[in-house]
């Protein structure tokens, strides 16, 4: 390691800090914009023009939106996210509880999803245009190219409904014992594992076919050493850069882009109460889950930055 | 050129099967059997001779849906992905090459871009404007063109310090000859593969947004929201749902296959070993 | 043994529960019956023997959000309605006929003018954290609902009410401004559950005097709640030992727990795949029409609306049979442009059903003069099917030679942005407890929701009489013009009145539809029972 990685990766994640600073605003000026308002979401169909002005007038909706977004970057910076408009429960205990659940089942997907995606790219390569590669490339983008409810749907009616294996209803709570849990994120997690598969196998063949002609690998190959092996320790490394980025794509997915799954097995994560709380225009809830997934994202495309400048010879020993 | 002669069999097949999506496209009103929007007979009725492919949620002939749905899904979903493309590829490996403060403005912007949760991104922008298909072809081209950016970026930072890369920049050449002429076919096979999902992306992606109101309008539709105006059937072995679905399947697997081969090529061109 | 002393013996088996239901079907299945019989034959001698204790009984049920909360003023969907129908008690019930059923009120009399009402308080009433239920609870609940700054969703019922007070411990005398025939009827809505001290100290408490307390409240996720051991009406209410609401929004994901068994109940079983549903072996679908209907609605006074003729061919070119069998596949019936049928106390009977006439409507187009399209926003908010609903409203106008152009809006935002502020567009309306409510919510020029900016003084003066008029055969006649204003004049096209679809498990006994609401108006979980 040497000082001028040392210092890129330093500047990284003084970016990733600053650009934190500059999503909460952008945040807070779209919940702004979103149409509706808060009001006339919460009540409903039903809403009458002086229970409107009344709820309006309580929730604080007259303040300027400066003022407003202050005193919300401060509370966060407290550790306060404030109240959900439409229920009065504090946010931040609501938020956590989903979060954990959220992460839970990213967790498990991705320890399956991310490892077996690699390996059947390598396996690819090494098969190049032979029957593995097509039976591997088909499979995946057939999974890939279908709806994620579909997926989730076909997975449900032949092992929840047909066999009975698994339970169609993901519900988890607190206090539930840890197998059940695994019970019940087991559809939830195989139809995500089909929908991320297929991009990160993708990616990990076509990164390494890139580098498979370059002259070291022709230089180990005449060395003698086998398929496989060539792939794993010369191409590989290589070819790590785009590999991450795309990994990275599929697990910020897993943390914010799950919501059409966790309708479909009633599973409890942070989608849905994104979904529920914009359609009520419930804005500190909105808001307070929008950083966390701007910061997801800023954080998991900071970890990739930084693998790719590992990652990179070159820039690791620059001339 | 050897490779013109041995075009695969596989290539040969994709390169069918997207002539095939496509003539049913363009032609559509000629060889659909009935009107797109015509209510012909009950709903989800099994195949027969008078519905090839029996009939959809309404009672509508799915057949002649699937044809006109071929235009709307393949004209959006292609023109978005070749403007992600486009705009994603050509500012990734410029913000490679020029490197230092224009890379971290870039770079930077496309993160804030990405963290922006795309449901909030689309409801706000889709409100704000009308929902055209120009607008509609926009907005999801410009989303999608953020992760274009970040891997074409990855790809290119590699390939920017490469020897060769030096050598042009030693003869004194511009950027644009180091972008399009060394930096952009070595980095193409992983573009390639990235750009036959994006399509796929594309498709799925217009489906949700219908889903939300903001895709198409009704009485057309694309092949993702037949999916989902069908999908009440899947678990009771109506197929209604599962040809458009197929359908994207089919098509997606076509035209990776003809990325593959494009993505061979490639590899091919670079020299060493031959297919 | 005869065989159907045998089938006898092995039910009462059943019953006592040392007999599996499985393995009942399959015994009487050996003796040669067939499997629905069998099983209708077990549920009658089920029924027969009264309501069984025990057991967890669990809903899947659709319309949870996470922004619930317990407050009863804040509810505005079926899974608060039953949850709430299950842990707390309004004054009064109405029975699937129709007729007034005392609940925390014993007895209700009024004065001769209708203006003055006495509530008797039933006695030894205990709310969940053992406080006596008294007349200052009672005052007090229902003083918070009609504040005007409260934000409660039975502020419109309560502002017809001049004052509330306790004359006793358990006696609560209630004055109107006007005379109101109908008012025991709107004290059973759903969101005056009488709280102690009102809620106004903890509103989203959840305590009330229901069957079952609150165990476990996650918003969107998951209710339960146990049975409360000293209910004061335990021989009707609170059968199972605890009660489970899971929040599955997603239609085919209740269906597939129906399916697998992880519930005994589903509500809102879309009419699209209730034949298929019928087909599962365990499931019965269990439907009743009610006063809920789906509306397409035109702004009076909005051009090119503000023209009766082109109202007129907008009514005529809607081919209600064919909304009735396409989008309610037949679980509903066909609406004829007033927002009452026959599941209203004094009806009006005999008023012409509107049909479809392309001719007709084609006529009353060209006497308007209107040209060029008309656009209809929708969504699939609106209603289910809503969207569907439109597309076939185009084809059937485009018979007309009425050009419809459909343009569906985000759902997000749908009813602030476009309901009630476009001049056509669908939404629906559920039913309310009497003719006199549904009119004076939406259709008086005073309403606030009058959304079809209908504004007739010589209704709303109709309205008015009717409300206090004592004579039913006077007020029958009333109802009668108010529906011809409304159906001839005013701006509500109404295609179908749809039925509520409910599906339940083979192990749930008792359930006796409810045309007021779903889920048998909310009171599925405390009435129905399990068996083995």
């Amino acid at each position: 390691m040497n000082l001028l990685v040392l210092k890129l990766i330093a500047q990284r994640i003084a970016l990733g800090i600053l650009l934190l600073f500059l999503v909460s605003i952008l945040i807070f000026a779209g919940t702004q914009i979103l149409p509706g308002d808060v009001a006339q979401s919460i009540l409903g169909q039903g809403a009458t023009d002086q229970a409107l002005a009344n709820l309006r007038r309580e929730m604080g909706l007259d303040d300027p939106a400066v003022t407003r977004y202050f005193n919300w970057l401060g509370g966060i910076l407290q550790g306060d996210m404030g109240t959900a408009l439409s229920n009065n429960r504090d946010i931040a205990s609501s938020l956590w509880g989903r979060a954990q659940n959220t992460l839970f089942l990213a967790f498990w997907t991705a320890l399956v999803a991310v490892p077996l995606a690699i390996i059947l790219g390598l396996v690819a390569v090494r098969y190049q245009n032979r029957w593995p590669d097509r039976a591997i490339s088909g499979t995946t983008l057939t999974a890939i190219s279908l709806p994620e409810f579909f997926v989730g749907y076909v997975l449900m009616y032949f092992f929840a409904v047909k066999l009975g294996w698994f339970p169609s209803v993901s519900t988890v709570y607190d206090g539930m014992p840890f197998a059940d849990r695994m019970m019940a994120i087991a559809l939830p997690a195989a139809t995500l594992t089909l929908i991320i598969l297929a991009h990160m196998m993708r990616m990990t063949r076509a990164a390494i076919l890139n580098v498979m002609q370059s002259a070291y690998v022709e230089t180990a190959e005449l060395k003698g050493l086998g398929g496989l092996k060539i792939i794993w320790r010369h191409a590989f490394p290589n070819s790590v850069a785009p590999v991450v980025n795309v990994v990275m794509l599929n697990l910020a997915f897993l943390v914010v882009g799950v919501v059409v799954i966790e309708v479909i097995f009633v599973y409890p994560g942070l989608g849905q109460y994104l979904i529920d709380h914009v359609a009520k225009r419930d804005v500190p809830v909105v808001q307070a889950v929008g950083l966390i997934f701007a910061a997801v994202y800023i954080g998991l495309n900071m970890v990739a930055d930084i693998v790719s400048i590992l990652a990179n010879p070159r820039l690791r020993h620059p001339k | 050129m050897k490779y013109l002669r041995t075009i695969p069999i596989t290539a040969l097949l994709g390169t069918a099967l997207t002539g095939m999506f496509l003539f049913a496209a363009i032609f559509a009103p000629w060889i659909a059997p009935y009107g797109m929007s015509e209510v012909v007979g009950d709903m989800w009725e099994p195949s027969s001779a008078q519905f090839l492919l029996g009939t959809d949620n309404l009672g509508r002939d799915l057949l002649s849906r699937m044809i006109y749905g071929a235009q709307t899904t393949i004209l959006i979903a292609s023109l978005a992905t070749l403007l992600a493309f486009t705009m994603g590829s050509v500012l990734g490996i410029l913000a490679a090459v020029l490197g230092g403060w224009m890379d971290q403005v870039m770079s930077r912007g496309v993160d804030i871009l990405m963290s922006i949760p795309t449901l909030i991104f689309a409801l706000v922008v889709l409100s704000v404007m009308p929902s055209t298909m120009l607008v509609l072809i926009l907005v999801m081209g410009i989303l999608d063109s953020t992760r274009v950016y970040r891997i074409s970026r990855a790809v290119a930072v590699d390939v920017n310090v490469q020897d060769f890369v030096e050598v042009a920049r030693l003869r004194g050449e511009g950027n644009s000859w180091i972008v399009f002429r060394e930096i952009l076919p070595n980095a193409l096979s992983p573009l390639v593969a990235e750009l036959g999902l994006r399509f796929i992306f594309a498709v799925l992606f217009l489906s949700s947004l219908s889903f939300l109101g903001l895709g198409v309008q009704p009485p057309e539709a694309d092949w993702g929201s037949m999916v989902r105006e069908n999908r009440q059937g899947i678990v009771f072995g109506v197929p209604a749902a599962l040809i458009p679905a197929g359908a994207i399947a089919l098509l997606a697997i076509s035209v990776n296959l003809v990325a593959d081969w494009i993505l061979r090529r490639t590899t091919d061109l670079k020299g060493g070993r031959g297919g | 043994m005869s065989k159907s002393n045998e089938l006898q013996f092995l039910s009462e088996q059943v019953i006592k529960g040392r007999l599996s239901r499985r393995d009942f079907l399959g015994r009487a299945t050996a003796l040669g019956l067939t499997l629905p019989f069998a099983g209708s034959m077990l549920s009658g001698a089920v029924m027969a023997a009264g309501p069984q204790k025990g057991g967890i009984l669990k809903a899947g049920m659709q319309g949870g959000e996470s922004t619930d909360s317990l407050d009863p003023a804040s509810w505005t969907s079926q899974v608060q309605h039953s949850f709430g129908q299950s842990w707390g008690e309004a004054l009064t019930n109405v029975s699937p006929d129709g007729q007034l059923v005392p609940r925390l009120a014993e007895e209700v009399g009024s004065s001769p003018d209708a203006k003055q009402w006495t509530f008797k308080i039933r006695r030894g009433v205990l709310f969940h954290n053992g406080k006596e239920l008294e007349a200052s609870d009672v005052v007090a609940t229902l003083e918070r609902h009609s504040d005007e700054d409260s934000k409660s969703g039975a502020l419109g019922i309560m502002r017809g009410i001049e004052s509330i007070k306790a004359t006793g411990k358990y006696e609560v005398v209630i004055n109107t401004t006007e005379p109101n025939a109908d008012l025991p009827f709107l004290l059973s809505d759903y969101h005056l559950m009488i709280q102690p001290n009102g809620g106004k100290d903890a509103p989203d408490a959840g305590i009330g005097t229901g069957p079952y307390k609150v165990t476990e409240f996650e918003p969107g996720v998951r209710h339960r709640a146990v049975r409360f051991g000293e209910y004061w009406n335990l021989d009707e209410f609170g059968h199972a030992d605890e009660i489970e609401i899971t929040v599955i929004n997603d239609s085919t994901a209740r269906t597939s727990a129906l399916q697998s068994r992880q519930i005994h109940i589903a509500n809102r079983i879309e009419p699209r795949i209730v034949q298929m549903v019928e087909r599962i072996p365990h499931v019965t679908v269990q439907s009743v029409s009610g006063r809920a209907h789906y509306v397409f609605l035109m702004h009076c006074d909005t051009a090119p609306f503000d023209n009766k003729d082109l109202r007129l061919a907008l009514k005529y070119a809607m081919d209600r049979e064919d909304m009735v069998n396409r989008i309610l596949r037949g679980y509903g019936t066909v609406g004829n442009d007033f927002p009452i049928n026959s599941a209203y106390p004094l009806f009006p009977e005999g008023i012409p059903q509107r049909e479809y006439d392309p001719d007709r409507a084609k006529y009353h187009y060209d006497r308007s003069g209107h040209d060029g399209p008309i656009v209809l926003r929708t969504s699939d908010v609106a209603f289910p099917g809503a969207v569907d609903a439109a597309q076939l409203y185009r084809e059937s106008c485009a018979k007309a030679g009425i050009n419809i152009e459909v343009r569906r809006e985000p759902g997000d935002g749908y009813w602030s942005e476009v309901w009630n502020n476009q001049p056509f567009c669908t939404s629906y309306w559920s039913g309310r407890p009497t003719q006199d409510q549904m009119y004076s919510t939406a259709y008086i020029s005073t309403a606030d929701w009058n959304d079809t900016n209908f504004y007739r003084d010589d209704f709303d003066r109709l309205a008015r009489q009717a409300r206090g008029e004592l004579d039913e055969a006077k007020r029958s006649d009333m109802y009668r013009q108010m529906a011809l204003m409304v159906r001839d004049d005013g701006g509500l096209i109404l295609p179908m009145f749809n039925d509520y679809i409910e599906a339940t498990t083979d192990q749930v006994v008792g359930w006796d539809p409810h045309p007021m609401g779903e889920m048998m108006s909310g009171f599925a979980l405390s009435r129905c029972w399990l068996t083995a």
